[in-house]
């Protein structure tokens, strides 16, 4: 399973399923990373985590724990 | 009649301006109940809106379930039923904007969109069709540039009309297929148990499994089975969970619309300036530099000691000039006018009690303006956002925000701006965590005390002040690691998933008005617990009884025929001094409470009356500690004035400490309770008496069981105290430290996320 966290900088990818539970699952889709959504990411906070990416427009970041559920392809 | 306008949309949209434009100053801020979330209302400009009020709501992103602000928000939406909603959404950001407005436009309440931020969708090259956006969501749409002041006017007049008519906007359903039949089923299903305005709202928070919407609808057990019949055949249909299934129905939906209504003039990948700015700001390489000067200039100006430290110099000048001559003065005047003679109660009360109090809370107003002038414009272009992403990395170790940054940085200068400044982390959990842990940290205030001991005890050696800031962290990052173990702190780590917003030119109203709010709001809610408890502390120590007489102890100390060679004598037993050593302080209330309550400190190695008593005199300012010290070991003031650590009273201060218990005594005054100000400051942070006194408590707690530590357990290995109960009671404690601090702790589950969410809704 390729997930966002392996996405490499400045790539990109499509969302295929939205993976874990709860809260923080249902905040990323809030956010509008939901199934099919192209995803850019775009570069990874100085300290190593988390990372920013470009989504419907828009910056957006997420801590890389959270990244490894978001399946893309 | 009156008319009610509630204004949402996303954080970073541009409400706060559109808030400010649309009410000027007649604003009226507190906090929504029983939370920390703030709450803004404000009547409509202009003459003949007055009986118009704008009720702010927190900037959110959905109505989930799952943060305060959201739950505060659709409760308002569904139990008051504004008139009309206001939806501001950012013309530059449309698509995700747009998905909080397909949640507002199921309220069926009368709504207007104020499409914002047009001047800069024109500058970037972009186009919006309005008429189109407009008939797809079926809402009337408004163009408008919030910061420009642009097209409020006609926002203003079309949902004043939009309230007045009370039609409510034609939804269109957002839902296809499986999904808007399971959605029609559970309607019928709801039919009699919801108001029927909020039937289709309800049956869509049925179908997402949102257990705080059917709280509120006491569905019989039957009907909760059939709703659940109904989730699982779509869920099964489409082959994904419900809330996934709504969400997705949902930016489906909203992406038709933008393709049809928004076309892009910048190619795709071409970078914006702002894209340009946060390349360099937060590079991988570059990004920790930029940090550090960014943070090492607000600290350099507001709380620094320099020539550029406009906040020092400012609260400085407020406590040495005009709460320190000026105002004393004019009352000194003023009262001597009134024949109210120096010595008198009222003199006192007036001089030292009242003066005094209000001094300390105005002392720190200055330099909390300037501070939060600077956070503010932080804010508004966009850096603090950026702050998290950076320091996210650390902080999350010990169960902070990367925002608690800020407030620890700020607390080294002054605890009560740092307090004010947690107010940048969104995350209430976060929040109360940083309340009560920033000011473990060293501030201004408590030099003096770790040079009174180093200077002392300890022949100045630089290492004791450097253990204080060792010390002060190092209770930060363990607190931080201790607390979110508990059920309270604990819950998932709040989603971090965070917005960086564009970066803007900050607005100069809007920047002014934010560092005013938090100013006055200091000044407002924190300010009588200082005065009161600076009067409390005034009282204690002037009142006394002597020989009998009871009255100002500095006055009955005069007369002769009262204090007589065998009271003198009685005392300096009692009090355990030398007979010439006597003095008026001695035979105060405070004294006596102090020699009353001195046991408490005795496992710490201070059992003694006069740091008990100057433990609480610090509680009005850090510095007292010092200051009261000098009167208790009765230093001569005629001479000249007692230096900032207490010079003069070393000798005989070092004769009564040995090493170990000084030592422990300077963490004990470092870590406890902070003073009455950064008290007020967390009270009004907090904005709940319980959460307030559990800070404190925790504060004290945690300065009582470390000083115990050091001192039993130091004392035993460097042999100065021998083994006994309070070296078992230091072992003991030392082991529930470790245990606390290695314990796998409290398990969360998704119930568990915001305790407080419950609250706000009930």
């Amino acid at each position: 399973m390729n997930t966002l966290k392996d996405v490499a900088i400045g790539q990109s990818a499509t969302i295929k399923k939205l993976h874990g539970e709860g809260p923080t699952r249902r905040r990323i889709m809030d956010m509008g990373l939901t199934k099919g959504t192209e995803v850019y990411v775009r570069k990874v906070a100085p300290l190593g985590d988390p990372i920013e990416l470009t989504v419907r427009g828009y910056e957006l970041t997420v801590r890389k724990a959270d990244a490894e559920y978001i399946e893309v392809e | 009649m009156e008319i009610k306008i509630a204004l949402a949309g996303n954080p970073n949209s541009g409400k706060t301006t559109l808030f400010n434009d649309l009410t000027g100053s007649r604003q009226y801020v507190g906090n929504w109940p029983g939370v920390t979330v703030e709450k803004k209302e404000g009547k409509l400009k202009g003459a003949e809106y007055k009986d118009v009020i704008i009720q702010d709501l927190p900037g959110i992103y959905s109505l989930s379930p799952y943060t305060l602000e959201e739950v505060v928000s659709r409760t308002y939406l569904v139990t008051e039923k504004p008139d009309a909603i206001i939806n501001i959404v950012d013309g530059t950001n449309i698509e995700r904007n747009l998905y909080l407005t397909t949640q507002l436009l199921e309220l069926h309440i009368p709504m207007i969109i104020a499409l914002n931020m047009m001047d800069l969708v024109r500058k970037n090259g972009d186009h919006v069709d309005v008429k189109a956006l407009s008939d797809a969501l079926g809402c009337e749409v408004v163009e408008l540039s919030a910061l420009k002041g642009e097209g409020t006017e006609g926002l203003v007049k079309k949902a004043v009309a939009a309230a007045k008519s009370g039609k409510s906007t034609e939804a269109k359903d957002v839902l296809t297929g499986e999904a808007k039949d399971a959605v029609a089923k559970i309607e019928s299903v709801l039919a009699g148990s919801s108001d029927q305005r909020f039937l289709h709202f309800n049956a869509i928070k049925a179908f997402e499994r949102d257990e705080k919407a059917l709280e509120a609808l006491h569905l019989s057990a039957d009907q909760k089975s059939q709703i659940e019949a109904i989730i699982k055949d779509a869920e099964k249909a489409l082959d994904d969970d419900s809330e996934s299934i709504i969400t997705n129905e949902r930016y489906n939906y909203i992406t038709g619309i933008t393709a049809k209504a928004v076309k892009k003039g910048r190619a795709k990948g071409e970078l914006s300036v702002s894209d340009k700015i946060d390349r360099i700001v937060t590079n991988r390489i570059l990004g920790l530099p930029i940090f550090a000067v960014i943070m090492f200039f607000i600290y350099a100006i507001a709380m620094g000691g320099w020539s550029v430290s406009i906040g020092t110099a400012a609260t400085d000048f407020t406590n040495d000039v005009i709460f320190g001559e000026w105002v004393p003065g004019f009352f000194d005047a003023l009262l001597g006018l009134l024949h109210v003679e120096e010595g008198t109660v009222l003199y006192g009360l007036i001089q030292d009690g009242i003066v005094a109090g209000v001094g300390a809370v105005i002392g720190f107003v200055p330099q909390m303006l300037v501070l939060f002038l600077l956070l503010a414009i932080l804010e508004d272009i966009g850096y603090m956002a950026r702050v998290a992403f950076v320091m996210d990395r650390i902080f999350r170790q010990f169960g902070l925000s990367g925002k608690s940054f800020i407030p620890c940085l700020v607390a080294t200068g002054c605890g009560v701006p740092g307090v004010m400044a947690s107010r940048t982390i969104e995350n209430e959990r976060d929040r109360k965590m940083t309340l009560m842990t920033t000011t473990f940290m060293p501030c201004g205030a408590k030099l003096p005390i770790i040079g009174l001991i180093a200077g002392a005890v300890f022949g100045g050696s630089p290492w004791i002040a450097a253990s204080a800031y060792f010390i002060g962290i190092g209770s930060i990052v363990l607190s931080g690691i201790i607390l979110k173990k508990f059920k309270a702190f604990a819950g998932i780590p709040a989603p971090f998933v965070m917005e960086l917003p564009a970066y803007h030119i900050p607005s100069f109203v809007g920047v002014l008005r934010a560092t005013w709010e938090r100013g006055w709001s200091f000044i407002k809610r924190a300010g009588s617990v200082i005065v009161i408890s600076s009067i409390i502390i005034w009282f204690l120590s002037s009142f006394g009884s002597v020989n009998g007489h009871f009255g100002l102890v500095d006055n009955l100390f005069e007369d002769e025929s009262i204090v007589t060679d065998t009271y003198v004598e009685q005392l300096a037993e009692k009090m355990d001094v030398p007979v010439e050593d006597v003095n008026a302080m001695d035979a105060s209330l405070l004294a006596n409470v102090g020699n009353a309550v001195s046991f408490v400190f005795r496992p710490l190695g201070f059992g003694n009356w006069k740091p008990t008593v100057a433990t609480v005199t610090g509680l009005v300012a850090k510095e007292e500690v010092v200051g009261t010290f000098g009167v208790l070991y009765n230093y001569d003031d005629s001479e000249e004035e007692l230096g900032e650590e207490g010079d003069q009273i070393w000798d005989r201060v070092a004769a009564d400490y040995t090493p170990i218990a000084a030592f422990s005594f300077m963490i004990f005054n470092l870590l406890c309770a902070p003073c009455f100000a950064a008290i007020g400051a967390i009270k009004r942070e907090m904005n709940n008496a319980r959460w307030t006194w559990a800070a404190i408590g925790y504060m004290t707690g945690w300065a009582y069981v470390l000083a115990l530590i050091v001192y039993n357990l130091g004392g035993l290995f460097v042999g100065e105290v021998s083994f006994g109960v309070g070296s078992v009671a230091g072992i003991l404690l030392l082991a529930a430290l470790l245990y606390l601090l290695f314990r796998k702790g409290y398990q969360a589950t998704a119930e568990d996320v915001n305790p407080n969410a419950v609250k706000a809704n009930a």
